[in-house]
């Protein structure tokens, strides 16, 4: 550098925050956290570390305006910021360092790209004259997270900052949502540039929302008109779109009885006369028998996964299939759809009701009682009024219901418990039910839960977690004794990985291959953490544990000694028909 | 006729952008397909790229992957075409010993009768060049083969296709 240029470079300095017109000389670090203000978000969580220091220097500057939490790990900043998302409908942001700070976002990443959550995600990474060379923690984040991002993008110049950043606020929430990552080197953080901040409002090569065709509200709207036997099945796309009170006024005018998916829970009341349960794997026996006896499926904002549909070849061939869809690529993807209405579920709802005729079908929906009668004497009284003894995971559940009389937000981790919430956790509220659906994801329910309230402190938020998902998470006890977070946390506790031991047990001849867990005293490591915490071992002290944690206004720990070998059922076993599910 | 395997040529127009290869080259990787050749280079249209994918499926399959594809935030569009529906060259060249060139006399015939052409000759070896459907570069392959060849390299296909593609309007709709 000569003389001159270190002159100008003191000059810059000196004349750094100085406004002209409408651009402020900033560092790209201050751009970041700028940015971030912008576009509204108020608590993000991360990590720091080397290559992201910068930023952390200015989130130290700017705390007052927007609050960093500090993770534990960054697997929890990513599911935090998820469950954030998750409650609000807003975009969820996580930070963290290059290197084992990125890598440790993927799960997360991988969480959010197929239940489609809107995240953004910010990693520092080496300084761009490093790249390549195998500095230290450097890691090919790009590379790494480009299958399981919506978008992502590198940036190696701190004027870019801007752009990109509001690009990937857009992408991240527009459209079906998902996650977008964003990495910085660490000199673009350091680098000065003219900062203004424009949002982003469209990308040319980027529809979000596919035009609806009038011709297929129609067709659509004449399908359902005729149906003796109409079913809808209906998924997060119903909460995602805001099209909740759409929804619900369709299905009441056309009289049909409804199912959801385990991403669609919560989007009408549990108690509505049109909800028949969920579909699925382990889902009420009613809605998944007969799907296979419908004549017209109307699907709304869901996917048809596989652990939805079950063997494809046998899956509702009878009937006619309606997909309301906003991502076109999932239509056809595995069931061949005759009429598919592309756009927002919301604005096509809207749109079909006038052309939809009033109807009950009540020869129709009295299949599903009598269906919802044989499960309830075959699995439900069991779950819920259990005589036998152990505790039951289905009764703490119905504790729950008691006591938060439906108002909760349920996030649950993955497995048996996770089944078990599902199925009988009573809704009232939409966005209520917060789990890893399409991902499977062991470890996402607490640290979900410490974002889920910190969105919406005026919530009560339960998290659900089984023994075996809660001790992979289970060091953000952390984040919610520092950040005071008054997340009531139920592990079920059955000392087995029991999912993977009830399949085992189904179709291993019982060979009980490492699921067994030895477990520590979850009680003394919730009073490790300072938490209030308490253990339930005997059915006559549940309802008094339960109503305890639940007056609490603090965090509260509560453990269930439930039975040791339950199983989750109804099932639709790997691969079998729907029709063909198991009670027993 | 669906469920057929054929071969398809997927034409994708996209921004330019760093990353997109992999982007893409990761929905068939995914899903267990072989990329038989990919071409990128610049479009007719400033500014955008052109991806042209060779690939072995079934219709069923290749509409499936032309929705994950144009779900990428940075393609604007992607296209399939059966065979018929596109004009297409590929190229390839070969490297041989520059004796065969006068002892061999067939060797001339043979670049004569196949349109190619000879790039460069010295002392050593020289170059012959082909462009042409598939079929032609797989014959002037096996008949040199005969002699002896030094190095082969083939391109990936490029392609236009017979009907419009109406790109630089989908671009004009989006600016007003």
């Amino acid at each position: 550098m000569n003389f001159k240029e270190e002159e100008m470079d003191t000059e810059t300095l000196k004349n750094k925050k100085t406004i002209t017109k409408n651009t402020e000389r900033i560092s790209g670090s201050e751009a970041v956290v700028r940015c971030l203000i912008e576009e509204g978000v108020k608590v993000l969580y991360g990590y720091p570390g080397g290559a992201i220091m910068p930023v952390y220097d200015e989130l130290y500057k700017y705390q007052d305006k927007i609050h960093h939490v500090l993770s534990r790990h960054e697997q929890g900043a990513t599911h935090s910021a998820q469950g954030y998302a998750r409650i609000s409908g807003d975009v969820g942001v996580a930070i963290a360092t290059s290197g084992p700070g990125a890598t440790n976002l993927i799960t997360g990443i991988a969480d959010a790209q197929i239940d489609s959550t809107p995240m953004v995600c910010i990693t520092g990474q080496v300084p761009s004259h490093l790249l390549g060379s195998d500095a230290f923690q450097e890691t090919d984040i790009v590379g790494i997270s480009t299958p399981v991002t919506k978008w992502n993008h590198q940036v190696t110049k701190a004027s870019e900052i801007p752009e990109v950043i509001a690009k990937a606020f857009y992408i991240a929430k527009s459209g079906r949502p998902g996650p977008v990552l964003i990495d910085i080197t660490k000199d673009a953080q350091f680098e000065e540039f003219d900062f203004s901040y424009k949002k982003c409002e469209g990308i040319r090569s980027y529809i979000p929302i596919p035009k609806t065709e009038q011709a297929s509200i129609e067709a659509a709207a004449k399908l359902i008109n005729e149906a003796k036997k109409p079913f809808v099945i209906w998924g997060q796309g119903v909460i995602l779109s805001k099209a909740e009170e759409a929804f619900k006024t369709v299905i009441e005018k056309a009289g049909i009885p409804s199912a959801w998916t385990i991403m669609g829970a919560s989007a009408i009341p549990t108690s509505h006369p049109l909800n028949v349960g969920m579909v699925g794997m382990h889902g009420n026996y009613a809605p998944n028998v007969l799907t296979n006896e419908c004549d017209v499926l109307i699907a709304i904002g869901m996917r048809f996964d596989d652990r939805v549909t079950g063997k494809l070849d046998e899956y509702a061939t009878q009937a006619k299939v309606i997909h309301f869809e906003i991502d076109p690529s999932e239509i056809d993807k595995n069931v061949k759809t005759d009429v598919a209405v592309l756009g927002d579920a919301k604005a096509s709802l809207e749109a079909i009701l006038p052309l939809i005729k009033t109807n009950s079908h009540l020869k129709w929906h009295q299949k599903f009682k009598d269906l919802y009668q044989i499960e309830f004497d075959k699995v439900i009284k069991g779950d819920l009024y259990p005589t036998k003894e152990g505790l039951t995971m289905g009764e703490v559940l119905k504790e729950i219901n008691i006591q938060s009389k439906g108002e909760a937000a349920i996030v649950t981790d993955v497995g048996q418990h996770q089944m078990i919430a599902c199925r009988y956790a009573e809704f009232n509220k939409t966005k209520s039910n917060i789990t890893s659906g399409g991902l499977g994801t062991m470890g996402f329910g607490l640290p979900a839960a410490i974002g889920a309230k910190m969105a919406r402190p005026d919530r009560e938020v339960v998290s659900i977690s089984g023994d075996g998902g809660y001790q992979m998470t289970i060091q953000e006890l952390g984040t919610i004794f520092q950040q005071k977070t008054a997340v009531k946390i139920v592990v079920l506790n059955n000392e087995f990985l029991g999912m993977v031991r009830q399949w085992q047990q189904l179709f291993f001849d019982k060979r009980y291959a490492s699921t067994e867990m030895t477990n520590p005293d979850f009680v003394a490591i919730a009073k490790g953490y300072y938490l209030n915490a308490k253990r339930v071992t005997k059915r006559e002290e549940l309802a008094d544990a339960v109503a305890e944690m639940m007056a609490s206004k603090e965090a509260y720990f509560l453990e269930v000694c439930v039975e040791k070998e339950g199983n989750v059922f109804p099932m639709v076993p790997s691969g079998a028909s729907v029709s063909d599910i198991r009670l027993e | 006729m669906e469920n057929e395997i054929k071969q398809f040529t997927v034409s994708i127009y996209t921004e330019n952008n760093i990353g997109l290869l992999n982007r893409i080259s990761a929905i068939f990787q995914r899903r267990h397909f072989n990329i038989e050749s990919l071409n990128t280079s610049v479009s007719e249209i400033e500014g955008v790229s052109k991806f042209t994918i060779l690939i072995n499926m079934t219709e069923i399959q290749v509409k499936k992957i032309i929705g994950q594809i144009e779900k990428q935030v940075e393609v604007i569009k992607a296209y399939y075409h059966k065979e018929e529906d596109t004009i297409y060259q590929e190229s390839c060249i070969f490297k041989m010993r520059s004796d065969l060139l006068f002892d061999e006399r067939q060797i001339q015939n043979i670049i004569k009768e196949s349109n190619a052409r000879i790039v460069t000759v010295n002392k050593e070896f020289f170059v012959i060049e082909k462009s042409g459907r598939k079929e032609e570069i797989e014959e002037i392959h096996r008949k040199l083969n005969a002699f002896g060849i030094m190095q082969f390299t083939r391109s990936g296909r490029i392609a236009v296709t017979k009907d419009e593609m109406k790109i630089s309007q989908m671009l004009k709709a989006f600016n007003h």
